[in-house]
């Protein structure tokens, strides 16, 4: 169930950046589909009934079963680096409303 | 149907509800809100999936940082509606 | 008719998606991974976990078996870092933006209690990184959102941003130091050369809080910057 929804919240972040011409909405799209592939790729290491990867006790690993912790550590670094591409692209759209007065990309000219 | 099914299921709609709004929205403001509350509840989704770090990591970056970030864009310029 | 276009497209993407990954034989249904024939195999068993000493297997992964991935990462946020300074700042004199609401008294003074809690939690989670789940990253940005609420209650506070610029900087340089030693002292790259303890303890899995500390550190400083190249503009003259 969750891996459809992690795959129609990709096409719909997709589907928003096709559609809208304005800059912020286009981050907020993008946004929108770093959470589902996020969720989809997490949703690959699932087993049910398994426990998180963390060592509590000193009883071994014999008789447990673990969730598969190398997607986890895949989508940290991903988490993170989405942060980084969030940042400079608003930096990216503040310059361009000081230059144009707009957020619009249809207002904007290009002077090539 | 098992109670991580009901669950599952519930935060699934919600998610796409969520997101299906925060694209359509006319106001901008009210789409970057709707993009907070979508990283909340993909922080519950996390954890029903059994992985820990990386519900702590988005739960810090998604409410702290990201909304922050987008409300200063928009308060530093006048106007901010969106066609 | 470029929407309903997109529309379509979007739609014939999804359904491409769902029918490619179901009745495959090599995409397991969801909930039915078996284990045994994955890499993640090799971390979970008893002589590893002993060898590399953290309890926490996704900070070993992270930062013992896939440390020059985090490398990698590290390098991207401080170009985006980078960027930001770039696009943002200037060499003037630069004040903060002037807003519409000023907060009040109570405001100001209130918040100073809440930032050191906020900060302890932060480097509390740093710390156990490799105890408890979390880690560098998420106590890195905590930090920074200390930060981010004393420039939110305060109208004309500006942090010192000189000396996160030289923290963000010595942290990075001595990551890839602590690797070098890594590869002078033993065998290879970011190999752990400090003794790994008993597992579950504070002082345990030798090089890799080390390493969290640095990362923390660095993510810290690193977002304060980003937030005060957001928050500031040219002094006008």
């Amino acid at each position: 169930m969750i891996q459809y929804v992690a795959i129609i919240l990709f096409v719909l972040g997709l589907y928003g950046l096709l559609v809208n011409r304005n800059v912020i909405k286009m981050v907020i799209s993008l946004n929108i589909m770093e959470i589902g592939l996020n969720l989809f790729i997490i949703s690959i290491g699932f087993v049910y009934d398994g426990i998180a990867p963390i060592i509590t006790s000193s009883a071994g690993t014999g008789a447990l079963i673990y969730v598969d912790p190398l997607p986890q550590a895949l989508v940290l670094t991903a988490i993170v680096i989405g942060v980084g591409t969030t940042a400079l692209a608003l930096a990216i759209a503040k310059s361009i409303h000081v230059k144009h007065n707009t957020f619009d990309l249809n207002e904007v000219e290009e002077t090539v | 149907m098992t109670m991580f099914d009901i669950i599952s299921l519930v935060i699934g709609v919600l998610l796409i509800v969520i997101a299906f709004l925060a694209i359509n929205s006319k106001k901008l403001i009210k789409a970057v809100l709707f993009l907070s509350a979508l990283s909340m509840l993909s922080v519950v989704a996390f954890v029903l999936m059994k992985a820990p770090d990386v519900a702590i990591t988005e739960a810090v970056i998604g409410s702290g940082l990201v909304t922050s970030l987008f409300v200063f864009t928009l308060l530093s310029v006048r106007r901010g509606e969106s066609k | 008719m470029k929407n309903l276009l997109a529309l379509f497209g979007s739609l014939l993407l999804a359904l491409g998606i769902i029918l490619a990954l179901s009745n495959n034989t090599l995409f397991p249904s969801f909930g039915e991974a078996d284990l045994s024939d994955r890499v993640s195999d090799e971390y979970l068993t008893q002589d590893e976990i002993d060898a590399l000493g953290s309890a926490n297997i996704v900070t070993s992964i992270v930062v013992g078996y896939r440390g020059f991935d985090t490398l990698g990462e590290v390098t991207v946020l401080f170009i985006s870092s980078l960027g930001v300074a770039l696009l943002l700042g200037s060499s003037a004199k630069q004040k903060r933006l002037e807003l519409n609401f000023k907060p009040n008294f109570m405001l100001r003074v209130g918040s100073r209690a809440l930032f050191g809690f906020i900060l302890l939690t932060g480097i509390y989670i740093i710390l156990h990184g490799h105890l408890t789940p979390g880690g560098g990253f998420p106590g890195g940005t905590m930090i920074a959102s200390s930060i981010l609420l004393l420039y939110l209650a305060d109208d004309q506070f500006r942090a010192k941003i000189k000396s996160f610029k030289i923290l963000e900087g010595v942290s990075g340089s001595l990551y890839v130091i602590v690797g070098l030693l890594g590869l002078l002292l033993a065998t290879y790259f970011m190999q752990n050369f400090l003794p790994v303890g008993t597992v579950g303890d504070l002082l345990s899995a030798g090089v890799i809080p080390i390493i969290y500390i640095l990362i923390g550190l660095k993510v810290g400083s690193e977002i304060s910057g980003i937030i005060d190249n957001f928050l500031t503009e040219e002094e006008a003259k």
